[in-house]
């Protein structure tokens, strides 16, 4: 199977989007924001369309993006609620934009499938390393900020009161999650950002009473379930996506069970 | 009424507002009002919802600035991030589905403020679990936080609100959806706290009644002004009425006392009536 380059530039991609995936999708289930990570994902629809019609790589438009909504949501977040019409309304919108997008770029159908649900076969060296080097530089953002973040998370009055900015942290959070929802719709797509993002870090919290443990086996939960999605794939030929969603929710539905 | 605390350190004062009006989104809370809080002093924060107890807190921890007046804190002026003082927010209702460890949940705070990766070593543990200790709630603190009652999060939130060793404690309705005995326990660790570490206490409260048996003074918030004082300076039918702005009576039975308008017990129907800016919890334990 790792004979084939296309499948060392998966496993390569898959790894490092899983890593990134599982780490922010903890803090992101932690701080009830899943739904913000989706909406980002179709904002990012928009930014890789609108890219690929003024002939800029679909992953630069897709991360300049989320990360602009990303920075805008955490600026707006705090009307706590209105919050579900306003993602809901941008995510219909962005999509809507995409689809318009698309309507004049007329290599449309596969362009459109491969960011609706992925393409992790169709992965190249040069995006390898793209993937790595944001995927480290947003690693070492979340580290840098975890424990404020954190507090910021669980005790937000009493953060503030010790001098955590609450909005700062809600920005640059959402900054990182912009970031690794763009890598991480190189791997399964638009549409299925959860699966990576939030399906790991909720059973890990199902399953891990502690912040660090359930932070390690949440990114662990998400490297698995895509390696044995893409090595599944591979002998399958079904489409990748497919078998890491059903890894994914196979592993919360389980976690539900134990815990 | 046990007083004391307040006497052998009555010189230092651990609050003091001078002439301040606090304004919170255009609508006045606190309109030209100066008292003194002497250090050592256990004072229970009344009024009417909306008076402003938690507007007069995050006044204290420097996150309101007052619009008039100063505030000035063990000595200094008001500022944010003060380590000196400890605060307990009301607590959430999204804590009760929480998963996390106790312990873990509590350590949140061990430089919180500052960047970097939540690991506490061994000082941030030792302190953790001193603070712990303190509430006794060591061993509750390995459980998970949605497997504990409300009156048992009450604690840790109490053990976090002592990391770091305050000075003066801020405990924001630390009895909100507690029953009558688990409100009675709540108030005799946080005296029992006050007592032994020989640190100022504000602990806020819709009734007055649990906390009788232990408050020095009782401040009282209403309309934009404040009366402080003992129990049976401040809790009378002119100060009262003057607070609530219409005609309170004052009604002992026994040991307790109820506040009277036009035959309600406005504290009852305070906390009936939930109107208040802040979330509160579904009733728990």
């Amino acid at each position: 199977m790792l004979d084939y380059d296309f499948m060392r530039n998966a496993f390569a991609a898959a790894t490092i989007v899983a890593l990134l995936s599982g780490a922010v999708g903890y803090f992101l289930v932690l701080r009830g924001q899943t739904f913000a990570g989706h909406a980002l994902s179709h904002v990012g629809f928009t930014g890789a369309t609108g890219a690929s019609l003024v002939g800029i790589a679909p992953l630069w438009g897709l991360t300049l993006m989320t990360v602009a909504a990303g920075i805008g949501m955490g600026f707006v977040g705090e009307r706590l609620a209105q919050r579900d019409v306003a993602i809901g309304m941008v995510l219909a919108l962005s999509l809507g934009l995409g689809l318009l997008f698309l309507h004049f770029y007329t290599a449309a159908a596969t362009q459109a499938a491969a960011l609706l649900f992925g393409n992790v076969l169709a992965i190249d060296a040069t995006t390898v390393w793209t993937l790595f080097a944001l995927g480290l530089l947003c690693l070492a953002a979340l580290a840098a900020i975890s424990r404020p973040l954190l507090f910021a998370s669980l005790q937000p009055e009493l953060a503030e009161a010790k001098g955590v900015s609450l909005r700062f942290y809600a920005v640059a959070f959402l900054a990182i999650v912009a970031v690794a929802t763009a890598e991480c719709t190189t791997i399964v797509g638009v549409l299925l950002v959860f699966t990576l993002m939030v399906g790991p870090a909720a059973a890990a919290q199902r399953l891990v009473r502690g912040v660090l443990g359930g932070l390690c086996v949440a990114a662990a939960l998400a490297l698995a379930e895509a390696w044995f999605g893409l090595t599944l794939a591979f002998y399958t030929d079904w489409p990748t996506s497919f078998w890491i969603t059903a890894l994914s929710g196979a592993v919360y539905i389980v976690s539900l069970r134990i815990s | 009424m046990p007083s004391t605390a307040r006497s052998r350190n009555s010189r230092v004062s651990a609050i003091r507002l001078d002439d301040v009006s606090l304004a919170l989104g255009g609508r006045v809370i606190l309109d030209g009002v100066s008292l003194d809080i002497a250090a050592c002093e256990f004072v229970g924060v009344l009024g009417p919802n909306g008076a402003g107890k938690t507007t007069l807190f995050r006044a204290v921890l420097g996150l309101v600035p007052p619009s008039r007046g100063s505030v000035e804190v063990l000595g200094a002026p008001a500022r944010r991030g003060n380590p000196d003082i400890g605060y307990m927010p009301q607590s959430r209702a999204a804590l009760a589905q929480q998963r996390l460890r106790g312990w873990d949940y509590v350590a949140t705070i061990l430089n919180g403020h500052r960047p970097g990766l939540p690991l506490p070593g061994r000082a941030g543990r030792a302190e953790i679990d001193r603070a712990l200790d303190i509430v006794g709630a060591r061993a509750l603190a390995q459980r998970p936080l949605n497997e504990l009652s409300g009156g048992e999060r009450q604690r840790l939130l109490l053990a976090q609100a002592l990391v770091g060793r305050p000075r003066l404690l801020l405990l924001d309705e630390p009895l909100i959806n507690l029953d009558p005995n688990h409100q009675d326990t709540v108030v005799a660790l946080a005296r029992a706290i006050q007592v032994d570490l020989g640190i100022t206490v504000l602990f806020s409260a819709h009734e007055l009644n649990p906390l009788l048996p232990a408050i020095d003074r009782v401040l009282y918030l209403g309309h934009g002004k404040a009366a402080l004082g003992t129990v049976d300076e401040v809790i009378t039918g002119p100060v009262l009425s003057r607070l609530y702005g219409s005609e309170i009576d004052v009604v002992r039975l026994g040991d307790r006392i109820f506040v009277m308008s036009g035959g309600h017990d406005v504290q009852r129907d305070d906390h009936r009536h939930e109107d208040h800016p802040h979330h509160h919890p579904a009733a728990e334990d």
